[in-house]
């Protein structure tokens, strides 16, 4: 990346880049977590979906199929996390940590023939005309698909939650999923479904490290961005607009930080890259804080199992 | 068709077997992985389950690899019984061997029989702390403790870059970003104490502390407090136990354990610190933790288990050209089968007719 011209639009549009993996990861979760699922597996299926997106992309030539196989290897590996934690009532807590486990060593596994190799480039979407004018045409026509589409999720993801009966039905299986089940509504296969859905966004985020961002395969890649998205999810206070402010506030974090490494400003790089996740620990800090907020806020089911004993 | 039944009470047997079956089914699938890599799944077992056993030097290499895993994972457990989830052990094994280290670096020329206890001290406490953020955190503003522990992870990796690149490097280095070596040094390093079987100081440090975890959680007021916590929040404190005593006593526990941990690793098998100190005993530690069931007896078992697989693992690089990374993955589908067979011990899968 060039920071020689530190122009603002050229940071934000840098920003809008950075912030774009934590937000699909994060509106993915959020949907897990309003039907009432702690999948802590982000990082896991992140880094899947960053392989899967690579190695699809690499032996098709096309970033389309990758970001697809990318969001097909999120989801699958999302449903063994499913399977535990739904139909065998395993403990959410542990289930996720071991879905993040298994990722990246499976990862590391499926990559491990791919170091050093380009993907091929994503184009970006140009519209004749409109991304030629000045500071607007920077900003808002000229960024790749995916920048689109993860805005579009978020609204989707908005207008599904709240304008839709099948919206309801997710939350109420998050609120209260015995009363969710006593409607007669299959809560486990409701869950199933939020899971792989966050999965398959997930991949997607991964993917776009792995195609657009970097663009290379290297081990454990996402460094930590999956936890950063769960963090963003309570940051958010499971509302899907407040996603986008908070993935984008550590996207400009992020890219502050890397402009000022670039820079040469005289503090020492590490320090500089410890900053989004102090941040992020801020944030969490502020936003428990306020415990009788926090808990309206949190679906009053996650991380609890669901059994119909009948 | 296949139905799930509770149980009038948790099935013992189960509780032990269970365990063992996740290790054979990991077996067995991880054999199915091999085949489809084109390895055979007979020879790779082998060498990742049964040589680390059975060979004396791989014998005398196991309990290098054990101990700290199951230093860590005693630790981690003490909180996961009382529902405290620490996953941040990888960031507090990091800050005890910079701590403990930099108390090595800074007595460099010295010499005595305390420094090494000096160092530990040190360590312990270096952990200690960097778990008490979180701790804080979480009593005082209830933050997540999960997230904020595993954040502190990356925080602590760039601590030690910095470290490595400043003021712990080796002056004699010629500029490479690396300690001194502490276990070429006879005050710092860490003894041996039974060599055949590759016990060190650390082993001995670790089996003690695993007597006092056992004792703490059998015997002690504490022990009670924390799994009355664990399994019912609400008796918990209706008995009048502190929830953020909890917290910290846990979290405190597990930092300096691991901190412990790091250092002596690093007195021991690493010898100096670099940007490739930490190999993941942290995380790793948490499987530990699950496969003992958080019992004392059953981590040191568990421990001794996931240390031949990374023994295996290193052989196996060597005889298959298996990749390093197929160990993490084993290391997960143990995670995931043992999750899954857990029903078995509060549930019973009956055949219903309709």
């Amino acid at each position: 990346m060039d920071f020689s011209s530190l122009s603002p639009v050229a940071m934000i549009v840098l920003l809008i880049g950075a912030a774009t993996p934590i937000l699909l990861a994060a509106i993915g979760e959020l949907v897990v977590e309003k039907s009432g699922v702690l999948n802590l597996g982000v990082e896991g299926m992140m880094i899947i979906g960053a392989v899967c997106g690579f190695v699809v992309a690499v032996n098709t030539d096309s970033p389309m199929l990758g970001l697809l196989g990318a969001a097909v290897g999120g989801a699958v590996v999302s449903m063994v996390f499913a399977f535990l934690t739904q139909y065998l009532l395993s403990n959410q807590v542990a289930t996720g940590l071991a879905l993040t486990l298994f990722g990246l060593g499976m990862a590391a596994l499926m990559g491990r023939s791919y170091n050093g190799i380009r993907p091929p480039r994503m184009a970006r979407l140009e519209v004749e005309g409109l991304s030629d004018l000045p500071v607007v045409g920077k900003l808002f026509f000229s960024h790749d698909p995916v920048i689109y589409l993860s805005i579009a999720l978020v609204f989707a993801v908005w207008y599904f939650l709240n304008r839709t009966r099948a919206g309801l039905v997710l939350r109420a299986c998050g609120e209260n999923h015995e009363a969710a089940h006593s409607l007669g509504y299959n809560v486990q296969l409701i869950r199933f479904g939020a899971i792989m859905f966050g999965g398959a966004c997930a991949g997607l985020g991964g993917a776009y490290v792995s195609l657009v961002r970097v663009p290379q395969w290297t081990e454990g890649m996402t460094a930590g961005v999956g936890w950063i998205a769960l963090a963003i999810v309570v940051f958010a206070a499971w509302k899907p607009w407040r996603v986008i402010l908070g993935a984008y506030m550590f996207g400009g974090i992020t890219i502050l930080q890397l402009s000022l490494q670039a820079l040469g400003i005289s503090i020492s790089g590490a320090y500089l890259s410890m900053t989004p996740y102090i941040v992020t620990i801020v944030v969490l800090v502020i936003m428990s804080a306020d415990r009788k907020k926090a808990s309206i806020n949190a679906p009053a089911c996650l991380g609890k199992s669901f059994h119909a004993s009948h | 068709m296949l139905r799930l039944e509770q149980r009038p009470q948790p099935s013992k047997t189960m509780l032990y077997i269970t365990p063992i079956l996740a290790v054979l089914a990991t077996m067995v699938l991880g054999g199915a992985l091999f085949l489809a890599m084109g390895i055979n799944p007979f020879d790779a077992i082998y060498l990742l389950f049964i040589d680390p056993f059975t060979d004396s030097y791989n014998l005398s290499q196991l309990f290098v690899k054990a101990s700290p895993l199951i230093l860590i994972a005693m630790g981690l457990s003490i909180g996961f019984r009382a529902g405290v989830w620490n996953i941040g052990a990888e960031g507090q094994f990091i800050m005890g061997a910079i701590s403990g280290g930099a108390v090595g670096l800074a007595l460099w020329g010295s010499t005595g029989w305390w420094i090494l206890p000096l160092m530990a001290v040190a360590a312990a406490l270096g952990g200690a702390l960097w778990a008490m953020i979180p701790a804080v955190l979480k009593i005082r503003f209830n933050a997540n403790e999960i997230l904020v522990s595993l954040m502190l992870v990356y925080v602590a990796e760039n601590l030690l870059a910095q470290m490595v690149q400043g003021v712990l490097r080796n002056p004699e280095g010629m500029g490479f970003p690396e300690s001194r070596n502490l276990a070429r040094n006879e005050p710092t390093a860490l003894p041996d104490v039974f060599d055949p079987l590759g016990i060190d100081a650390g082993g001995v440090v670790m089996l003690v502390l695993l007597a006092a975890a056992f004792f703490l959680l059998q015997k002690h007021a504490m022990g009670f407090q924390i799994k009355l916590t664990g399994e019912s929040p609400r008796a918990a404190r209706f008995a009048g136990v502190k929830p953020g005593v909890i917290i910290a006593v846990c979290l405190g526990i597990s930092g300096a354990a691991a901190g412990l941990a790091g250092l002596f690793e690093l007195t021991g098998a690493a010898g100096k610190l670099t940007i490739d100190f930490p190999v993941g005993y942290g995380f790793t530690a948490i499987i530990v933790a699950f496969l003992g069931r958080l019992n004392p007896v059953g981590i040191l078992l568990a421990g001794v288990v996931l240390a031949g697989t990374y023994i295996g693992g290193e052989n196996a690089q060597f005889a298959l050209k298996l990749p390093a990374a197929a160990v993490t993955v084993f290391q997960g589908m143990m995670l995931f089968f043992l999750l899954g067979f857990e029903i078995l011990i509060n549930y019973r899968v009956r055949r219903v007719v309709r």
